[in-house]
């Protein structure tokens, strides 16, 4: 018993540490990126000086997070006179929260074996038995209805602090958030349906695990190329779920100052940017786990590699949980910088070209998706 | 008399099925986007520059004209010394007024006994026109292509005094031998 608790508690730090750090570095590689895509250099002057010497640390501009983090916490936590104050202090958390807690049901990696990871250390194994955990928070069956119930959770936020910063502009953006957000929730939902259809489960560790087989002889069984359609749907749903370019009506600079979060200053606010990094993170890892195999490399189970010819290459534990971590980290990166690419190159839609491709664009398209899925598979099924 | 109509002098905004499907579009767009990124990044990873930018202060630029007006200097005998002899024409000429020369006395010099004890220009006004170079009889002041490197935290930095204007060591001079560093240099170059 008290193995599974050692066990999740390490789990826990490690989701919580991976996602600070993906919400941290998320925002010096949306700097760096974009200053290289548009042929400049980037944030490259903030530097910690190592105390009682002149030599500076700059390491590519990667202390302009922290400069940021400093100035938001050092910064006057302006309150306006809100006839509400508990809901407009509650707001950054209700958003903050979910936004970490959809991470509890994603697996970021396999099954971990202790007695064989310690084999090395003999009453390491022993203690742990023949226990095994796989890398997962909570192994929940209903892990993408949980997703979306915490996903959900954020437009409670959102909503909360623009009805309760008593500011038309926030106001404004937080029905903006709350009518993009439910429109493209619906599409994100629409489009796993499809994957769900197929693989008759919602647990994500099941659904991860599926597709390191094999399609058609040697394509790996991922969810792009399964659905390659909802794969591209759920990205831009998710991505206007997040709120951000061409989908940043709700906080559109030059229309709502900042939209709904308008009133809030120094770390409130500083939590809904974080927020907002840190779901970049959590797309990405939703979008590897549901279509891009996972943490998995293409061909690669618990066990090893199973090749498409026939050959199969087993790999010691060890490295595999390694590999399989990396792998995971690695996936989800770069689908973060796809994201910021499109952040970084698409401009903004108008409030009812937004709406109007949510409803009589994507919502065709996801249904249509689905029907077809469904027939698909109840074609081959029969 | 046919109605009025109105010139058009644009083309209407046609778009064939391809771009109004907007997705094809989006993914030409990313392309490129991409790609700028990709060639950037290649010449990052390979040590090169990935940037037009030019790092300021530390680098300058290279489009400088040959004969911009940037920063003055004071040119120098082949002892070391200026060769200006703060008869304060520049500083009369100077249209900002920025120039400000106190003379000294050195009787051990017979042929230029007057000389510049102080020497100050004020960066913060100056107009970059050049009508002190012009005025020079002696050749004492020139301004080289190079800016001032002028960002500063004080009025008084502006003020660039006699050791920052005499530090001018070129490797060689057009007009007259010039002194590199020490007095060993001084031999070679008028040998």
């Amino acid at each position: 018993m008290i193995q599974d608790l050692v066990v999740t508690a390490v789990f826990v730090g490690y989701a919580v540490a991976v996602l600070l750090l993906f919400g941290t570095v998320l925002t010096w590689v949306e700097r760096k990126q974009a200053a290289i895509m548009s042929d400049r250099i980037g944030a490259n002057r903030a530097y910690v000086r190592i105390p009682f010497t002149q030599v500076k640390l700059i390491w590519l501009g990667l202390f302009h997070g922290l400069a940021d983090g400093i100035k938001m916490m050092l910064k006057e936590d302006f309150r306006p006179n809100s006839y509400d104050r508990f809901a407009y202090a509650l707001a950054p958390w209700v958003v903050f929260t979910p936004v970490l807690l959809v991470f509890a049901v994603i697996p970021f990696g396999g099954m971990l074996v202790p007695s064989t990871l310690f084999e090395g250390l003999p009453s390491v194994a022993a203690w742990f038995g023949d226990r095994t955990y796989p890398m997962q928070i909570a192994r929940v069956d209903a892990g993408l209805l949980v997703v979306f119930a915490f996903g959900g959770l954020t437009i409670i936020g959102t909503m909360l602090a623009g009805w309760s910063s008593s500011n038309k502009f926030s106001l404004l953006g937080a029905l903006r958030a709350g009518s993009q957000m439910i429109s493209y929730e619906l599409i994100m939902g629409l489009t796993v349906l499809g994957l769900i259809v197929i693989y008759g489960t919602v647990d994500l560790d099941a659904i991860a695990r599926e597709q390191s087989g094999v399609l058609l002889g040697f394509l790996p069984a991922w969810g792009v190329f399964v659905q390659p359609f909802a794969a591209i749907l759920f990205l831009t749903a998710a991505i206007a779920e997040n709120k951000r370019i061409p989908f940043d009506l709700p906080e559109a600079e030059s229309e709502l100052i900042a939209g709904y979060f308008t009133e809030y200053s120094a770390m409130k606010m500083g939590l809904f940017m974080f927020a907002e990094f840190i779901e970049i993170a959590i797309i990405g890892a939703l979008f590897t786990t549901l279509f891009l195999g996972g943490y998995n490399l293409p061909y690669m189970t618990d066990a090893g590699f199973a090749l498409p010819g026939g050959r199969a290459i087993a790999v010691p534990h060890g490295a595999i949980v390694v590999t399989q971590l990396v792998v995971f980290l690695a996936k989800v990166m770069l689908v973060s910088s796809f994201q910021i690419l499109i952040r970084w190159s698409l401009p903004r839609f108008r409030w009812d070209q937004l709406l109007r491709f949510a409803w009589k664009f994507m919502f065709p398209l996801a249904l249509a998706n689905l029907l077809v899925t469904a027939v698909v598979v109840w074609m081959l099924q029969s | 008399m046919k109605p009025y109509a109105r010139k058009q002098y644009w083309n209407a905004p046609t778009m064939s099925w391809w771009e109004r499907a907007y997705l094809f579009e989006i993914v030409r767009g990313l392309a490129i986007t991409g790609g700028v990124f990709m060639r950037n990044m290649g010449r990052w990873m390979t040590f090169r520059k990935g940037a037009l930018t030019t790092y300021y202060p530390e680098e300058t630029r290279a489009d400088y004209a040959r004969n911009n007006r940037g920063k003055h200097i004071l040119t120098q005998r082949p002892d070391g010394r200026p060769q200006c002899i703060a008869c304060n024409l520049c500083a009369t000429v100077c249209p900002a007024k920025v120039i400000e020369i106190e003379a000294g006395f050195d009787p051990d010099d017979a042929a230029h006994p007057k000389y510049p004890k102080r020497f100050e220009i004020d960066y913060s006004r100056c107009v970059f026109c050049g009508l002190c170079v012009e005025a020079c009889p002696e050749d004492a002041i020139r301004m080289v292509k190079e800016i001032p490197d002028l960002p500063g935290f004080d009025r008084a930095d502006m003020w660039l005094k006699l050791p920052e204007l005499l530090n001018w060591n070129p490797h060689s001079d057009v007009a007259k031998p010039y002194p590199a560093k020490g007095a060993g240099a001084v031999a070679k170059d008028q040998g």
